[in-house]
């Protein structure tokens, strides 16, 4: 059974007061991610793709449509607060800015301790601390030069880290990441992925991974889905759509991006 | 070998921030033939953009050039940049002899004035007496070379979209077939097919050799290997690495090239079997910059005696490389 599944999911932004406008972010999409799949969401800005994504977090209400999260429509099948801990314990989220996830007059020990207490284990005990520590070391930090620190203190790089860290505590079983290396410089753009990468292969999690970067998405995924103007216009595995891209737009976008191995023509 | 355009010698280029040196661009030479597209590659805070003023002279507080000269050769003659007041600068060269396309291009046209009204006032800087339509027509022949309708210089710039502002910026610091151009970071904020379009304007001016050389700045080395044929790899203030980009791209030498060079991921098979790296830590605070060579805190291939001596770029096989490993 597949961990995800997206089935006609449409989103109608309504705006202004007498003149009604009606704005469709997202049309009929659908698809579904499997055990340990990463399956990467590509496309422009404005395609739709982060309108999916707050979907799925049960961040926005569909308009029409049904998120299946393990075979449970996240809508209807979630009641109880309990329910909706499960459900945040099952699907994670990484987002694109590391500077806005943290509220600067804590220190970053804080991400940590949520992600304890949704564990409903208490960030104090030392239990807590070694299991802080041991997320810390996974994703390339020292815990001894992170904890206590104030965000202003650690580099953008340092901070994506520590936002995956919290999947090594709660250990999702998918993860959402919107644009997550979007922000981080290019040289060390690499280690955030392998992150990524690990996750797949020790804890078999699965991600949807939401970028624009065409090159990102063909080295790290199983399959790519191209949304454009709201709508899936194409999927494949990453070598399908570079090799024989079908829609107008993926052939425009492949044949925009600059490679490094080969001259244009 | 062709003939230099530019050619800086030895320069030191600092930023005095409170009796402190932020030692931005530390003895570099260069030189830039006729005919030659130049990229210079390096993370933020490299000193690429640094070195962009350094090639202008357009050196203001809190820079200044400590030491070195920057030559310009034009018909035959050698200009030292270096010793020509700022007035002289502004009156002779910039514009005429060289030029660049900022960063910022998108956001350097006057949102308040028409295009061609802020090209007017380019031009009464340059020139004592104008003759509007004969320069209004000279514009119009140029934003057509640029691929741009000939009617956007009666535009304000809100009403273009971000290709056509760089567009119109290109061309308009073009003008007067400058012998050597700067493009700094020209693509860095456009979309990738709008990249491409821009790409090839640039391309098109040294073919249609409406300028003699291009300096190419960029972190991205994929956009730069399409257009340049030389490569500088810049760190913390210093070139580590000069050589043909088809070598950098076959064999990286220096560490730091490698580790760029590899972090780079584009849709290409290649690069699912090489894999994807990075390089850890983050660039030296150019105050105080670590001693020996500056990539050493960085560098996995780190020697005895690289926190010792500083490495000098010597030859390798016909290539430039400043490290202890060759």
């Amino acid at each position: 059974m597949p961990i995800l599944t997206v089935n006609n999911l449409t989103k109608i932004y309504e705006s202004g007061m007498i003149i009604r406008r009606y704005i469709e972010a997202v049309k009929n999409v659908s698809f579904s991610i499997e055990e340990g799949e990463i399956v990467s969401l590509v496309g422009e800005s404005g395609s739709g793709k982060t309108t999916t994504a707050n979907i799925i977090l049960r961040f926005l209400k569909p308009t029409s449509g049904e998120v299946l999260v393990d075979g449970k429509d996240i809508w209807k099948d979630i009641n109880t607060f309990e329910d909706l801990k499960e459900y945040r314990r099952k699907v994670h989220a990484v987002f694109q800015d590391p500077f806005s996830s943290y509220n600067s007059f804590y220190p970053v020990d804080r991400v940590l301790y949520q992600a304890l207490e949704l564990l409903d284990k208490n960030p104090r005990t030392q239990e807590s601390k070694s299991l802080m520590e041991d997320a810390l070391i996974r994703v390339g930090l020292e815990p001894k030069h992170i904890l206590g620190k104030y965000p202003h203190q650690l580099s953008g790089g340092e901070k994506q880290r520590l936002m995956i860290a919290r999947c090594w505590l709660i250990k999702p079983k998918l993860i959402i990441a919107d644009e997550p290396v979007s922000m981080i410089d290019a040289s060390t753009r690499g280690g955030i992925i392998k992150l990524f990468e690990k996750l797949k292969e020790e804890e078999n999690t699965s991600i949807l991974f939401i970028t624009h970067d065409m090159g990102l998405a063909y080295y790290i995924s199983d399959k790519i889905l191209i949304m454009y103007l709201g709508e899936i216009v194409e999927q494949g595995t990453p070598d399908e759509i570079i090799s024989s891209p079908r829609h107008e737009y993926t052939k425009n976008l492949i044949g925009s991006i600059p490679t490094l191995y080969r001259k244009w023509e | 070998m062709n003939r230099p355009v530019l050619q800086i010698e030895n320069a030191r280029a600092y930023y005095i921030v409170e009796n402190n040196y932020v030692r931005a661009i530390d003895d570099i030479s260069i030189v830039i033939r006729e005919g030659e597209v130049v990229g210079i590659v390096g993370e933020s805070g490299s000193g690429k953009t640094t070195l962009s003023n350094v090639m202008l002279m357009n050196i203001k507080r809190p820079l200044s050039l400590i030491d070195g000269k920057v030559k310009l050769y034009s018909n035959g003659n050698v200009i030292e940049l270096n010793k020509l007041s700022r007035e002289e600068l502004q009156k002779n060269i910039w514009g005429k002899e060289t030029s660049i396309i900022p960063q910022s291009a998108m956001n350097a046209l006057m949102p308040t004035k028409k295009i061609k009204d802020s090209i007017l006032d380019v031009m009464k800087t340059h020139f004592e007496e104008i003759h509007e339509k004969e320069i209004i027509e000279k514009v119009q022949a140029r934003f057509e070379e640029v691929g741009i309708s000939k009617d956007v210089i009666f535009r304000y710039p809100f009403e273009l979209s971000g290709g056509m502002k760089q567009r119109a910026v290109i061309a308009i610091a073009t003008l007067l077939n400058p012998r050597f151009l700067i493009a700094d970071e020209p693509t860095s904020a456009l979309d990738v097919s709008t990249q491409k379009m821009v790409l090839k304007t640039i391309q098109d001016l040294r073919e249609k050799e409406i300028v003699k050389s291009i300096a190419f700045i960029t972190h991205d080395i994929a956009t730069v290997r399409q257009i340049a044929e030389t490569l500088v790899v810049m760190y913390a203030g210093k070139i580590v690495e000069i050589s043909s980009i088809e070598d950098i791209i076959k064999e990286p030498l220096h560490p730091y090239t490698r580790g760029l060079l590899f972090s780079v991921v584009t849709p290409e098979p290649e690069v699912k079997k090489r894999g994807i790296y990075y390089i850890p830590g983050t660039p030296p605070n150019l105050m105080y910059p670590p001693p020996g060579c500056r990539f050493h805190p960085r560098c996995e291939y780190k020697l005895d005696i690289c926190d010792k001596e500083e490495p000098k770029l010597k030859d390798v096989n016909g290539r430039k490389v400043a490290c202890f490993l060759y």
